[in-house]
């Protein structure tokens, strides 16, 4: 089935608003999303993939290259047909094996044909796309250290079984996870741009127009996807434009100054949250068709782009969120 | 409803009538015959098993390497998940974290999958994965049937079948839709897919009773299958002067029913509550309450020999090894180191058979992991009368930082606290700084000193986290003034010695611990009790939490 279009989802526009700036500029990084279960992470994730607006790439190369230049050596690819996909969006599994992380021999050729080939792995065909992590604080750590190295460089590099192959591997993190069983490492949690908290709404309508959209995606699947696929359309226009729009976007001095002194003032560490707040806000400016960053873009951003940088007090009841929150009515007035 | 069987009856025929749309059902009880009654039943239309343990080559398909060595050339085999229909989770208690998710993701995937868990739960601390506890729309509880109260029972597969084709013809209205969404949240069920599962449940009932409308019943019976076990919070009955009026009795034969006329709407949300709060037994939703905070608790740990031996390993490249040796032979691996050979090997062996692989000794590849064992700091805390309170705020205090640092570390944390007359494992071993938080701020202070049975209790702690492949640490932090023995009674004497002996056990047992003298006054009898434990002991000046926690972190050499 069509999964369930992305402008269908109810409420959530923290969620929603982190997932579109990243499509708008995929600089900024990934998306951690921790809530409650049964919130509807996992259908935005899935209904992102089919929002993005397609890549071109080369047919047959299994890291989605745009050019015939980009394929590497090992996949032998000498005709450059241009083909235009939808954004892949690759799931990682929990329990994956480094195998089909990083790619392997293809034990398959090497058994039946005697050749010593290269399959690639999940994070080849992440290339280019999104590398969605369902429940990302209980995977294991020896997968985890993989994909910092791989996340930092940009670059996949397997030196086994006599393989020695590199392949660029550029991709945005999507995590989802349930704060409740388990915490995330630092280094990990600062792999992702943005992170979002998501809860269960409050309100009984809004509930109510969740099992409503829901069962008419079931029951009525036709009507309903028309209606939201055109949503859908709108919105992904709306990303795309706002894509031409993100250089032309004007970042002042006080702009800058702003973030710097949020930044500050939270005692975030390093220049990661800096860079990612301006990086957010001018993508949020972007999409709100703004040709200057002002203050309430910077505002609306930094508690997606700062709240997992801070450092941790549990003796602070109420939480990393409202700690930003305090901060910035102080900082920006 | 309040004959158990028939519940159990119902569950099962309307999971068969809507699989898609209830996803499964989750079984809670010990193997035995009424279980056994429940999964002859089942056998009709969920023949397939998983256990555990199995691998992703058998869930999910892949290369059928005896099939492709044979021939040469290359068979793949399904996974048992490709094929669809209902499979059947055995030992679901110890499905690890990975196998959940994935199952999980493939019950969100495909609609034509459902799943049928068997939860053995045993102690506390196990538990089926909450990713599944989610998704399956069911919930039954064996254990408390007795074998009388069941019958014999088969699946009416052609009336299932009728039923099966009226599913789509039942119409959910708006007003069922409201409702079902209302009393999930007064059970305070966050979660958005119990209502929908609720509602599942309620139009596979409708169609089996082959009505075209939710009526009172099957939403009252949709209620107590579906949300009960989710709830959370279960509103007071109502006052005496106005009586619920009965819960509906759904039949357990439901398709001679006569079509019930009352509309949807006339339901009033107290019955719907009503019909949860006669689906939870008193105790029950306690019970679940504990497992859920225990299976969270417990994060990303798994039971039994998975995690004892490579629980936090990390794998390491096979190794070349000799078929004799004790590791495992790592078949994949061998295959792969042969593989590139094989021309060359043909060419000097000209007598072998077409498709055989030929292996040298050379090529043989071993397992190994890295074992890597996780440390538990298990704090135990005098919260007695005697130990100032103000030192229990600084534990709690330390506690949570220790946990903050630890999370980085990857080390888990647990609390045993004493006071009164009795010892009790408040927090289980977590690395979930929200669960620890919310276990600590409940924690009351006061009244005895069972210095023995906190010492008993941690002993169980750390020899139980030992028996999951951790590796537990002790800290106890006491005044040394224990004057409840282990048997309960006020006897300073034999509180002493009963707390001299579990500290030989501790340390006979090799664990080691840190004794943080709390008094005012250093204690000779907690200096003999901490030699007896083999254990470094502190003296505490009043300090806050963060100097606590300072002094924890060096004595543990961090």
């Amino acid at each position: 089935m069509t999964p369930f279009p992305f402008s269908a989802i109810v409420g959530q526009d923290e969620m929603k608003t982190a997932m579109i700036l990243t499509a708008i500029d995929p600089r900024i990084g990934g998306v951690l999303v921790f809530g409650d279960r049964g919130t509807g992470k996992s259908t935005a994730v899935r209904a992102l993939a089919a929002l993005l607006p397609p890549i071109d790439m080369v047919a047959g190369c299994p890291c989605n290259s745009a050019t015939l230049a980009d394929c590497p050596d090992w996949a032998g690819i000498t005709q450059a047909v241009v083909v235009t996909r939808p954004t892949p969006v690759v799931d990682m599994p929990l329990g994956v094996s480094e195998d089909r992380v990083t790619g392997a021999l293809d034990i398959e050729r090497a058994l039946t044909r005697g050749e010593k080939a290269f399959q690639a792995g999940l994070l080849a065909r992440a290339n280019r796309g999104y590398l969605y992590i369902d429940e990302v604080n209980l995977l294991e750590d020896h997968i985890v250290d993989l994909l910092l190295d791989v996340a930092q460089s940009g670059e996949n590099v397997v030196e086994r079984e006599g393989l020695s192959i590199r392949h660029p591997a550029r991709f945005v993190l999507v995590g989802s996870g349930n704060p409740e069983e388990g915490e995330l490492r630092p280094q990990l949690l600062d792999r992702f741009g943005l992170s979002v908290e998501v809860s269960s709404p409050r309100e009984i309508e809004t509930r109510i127009e969740v099992m409503r959209r829901r069962d008419a995606y079931e029951n009525d699947h036709a009507a309903f996807m028309a209606h939201w696929q055109a949503e859908d359309a709108d919105l992904r226009a709306q990303i795309l434009a706002a894509r031409a729009a993100l250089a032309g976007v004007q970042v002042s001095n006080v702009a800058l100054h702003d973030c710097a002194s949020v930044c500050l003032a939270l005692g975030s560490d390093g220049l990661r949250g800096e860079l990612t707040l301006l990086a957010a806000a001018r993508a949020m400016a972007a999409f709100a068709g703004a040709d200057a960053i002002t203050r309430e873009h910077i505002r609306a951003a930094a508690p997606m782009a700062l709240r997992h940088r801070l450092r941790r007090d549990p003796l602070d009841e109420a939480g990393t969120g409202a700690r930003v929150a305090r901060q910035l009515a102080e900082v920006l007035p | 409803m309040e004959d158990p069987w028939a519940r159990v009856t119902v569950a099962l025929t309307l999971l068969a009538v809507d699989p898609a749309g209830l996803r499964g059902l989750w079984l809670r009880a010990r193997a035995g015959p009424v279980r056994a009654r429940v999964q002859d039943a089942l056998v009709a239309f969920a023949p397939r098993k998983l256990h555990p343990s199995i691998s992703d080559d058998a869930l999910f398909g892949g290369l059928d390497l005896a099939a492709t060595l044979g021939t040469g050339t290359m068979h793949h085999h399904a996974g048992l998940l490709g094929e669809g229909g209902i499979l059947v989770l055995t030992m679901a208690e110890r499905c690890p974290p990975a196998l959940a998710v994935r199952l999980a993701q493939a019950l969100d995937a495909q609609t034509d999958l459902g799943l049928i868990a068997l939860d053995e739960t045993a102690q506390d601390g196990e538990g089926l994965a909450p990713a599944l506890c989610e998704r399956l729309g069911l919930f039954l509880d064996l254990d408390a049937l007795a074998w009388a109260d069941t019958g014999p029972f088969a699946l009416p597969m052609d009336q299932i079948t009728q039923a099966r084709a009226r599913l789509s013809q039942v119409r959910i209205t708006h007003d069922a839709r409201t409702q079902v969404t209302g009393v999930a949240a007064a059970l305070g069920i966050d979660s958005m897919r119990a209502p929908l599962l609720t509602l599942a449940a309620a139009r596979a009932h409708a169609a089996w009773r082959g009505a075209t409308e939710l009526d009172a019943q099957d939403l009252a019976l949709a209620v107590a299958l579906v949300l009960a076990h989710r709830a959370t919070a279960v509103p007071d009955a109502p006052p005496d002067d106005t009586p619920p009026p009965p819960p509906p009795q759904p039949s357990d034969d439901a398709a001679q029913t006569p079509p019930d006329t009352d509309g949807a709407q006339d339901i009033p949300d107290d019955m719907l509550i009503d019909a949860a709060r006669a689906a939870l037994p008193a105790g029950v939703l306690a019970k679940l309450q504990a497992g859920r905070v225990a299976r969270a608790v417990q994060g990303q740990s798994s039971s039994g020999a998975v995690r004892k031996s490579k629980r936090r390993g990390r794998p390491l490249p096979s190794r070349a090894g000799a078929l004799d040796s004790a590791g495992r032979v790592d078949v994949v691996a061998t295959l792969r180191q042969a593989a590139p050979w094989q021309k060359l090997r043909r060419q000097s062996r000209p007598d072998a058979r077409a498709g055989q692989v030929l292996l040298m000794p050379s090529d043989i590849r071993v397992r190994h992991f890295r074992a890597q064992t996780d440390r538990v700091l298990i704090f135990v805390v005098d919260a007695s009368g005697s130990s100032a309170l103000a030192r229990l705020a600084e534990a709690k205090g330390a506690i949570e930082l220790m946990l903050a640092d630890a999370y980085a570390t990857r080390d888990h944390v647990a609390l045993v606290s004493f006071r009164g007359r009795n010892a009790d494992l408040s927090l289980a071993p977590t690395r979930s700084l929200v669960q620890a938080k919310r276990q600590l701020a409940g924690l009351p202070g006061g009244g005895g000193t069972p210095l023995a049975g906190g010492l008993q209790v941690a002993l169980e702690t750390a020899l139980h986290a030992r028996g999951h492949g951790m590796a537990p640490t002790l800290a106890l932090l006491t005044d040394g003034r224990g004057n409840i023995a282990l048997d309960g009674s006020a006897d300073r004497a034999a509180a002493g010695t009963d707390a001299v002996q579990l500290a030989q056990l501790i340390a006979r047992q090799g664990i080691p611990a840190l004794v943080i003298d709390t008094g005012l006054r250093p204690n000779p009898h907690l200096a003999s009790l901490s030699a007896h434990m083999g254990a470094t002991q502190i003296a505490l000046p009043r300090a806050d939490a963060r100097a606590l926690s300072a002094t924890l972190s060096a004595a543990f050499g961090d």
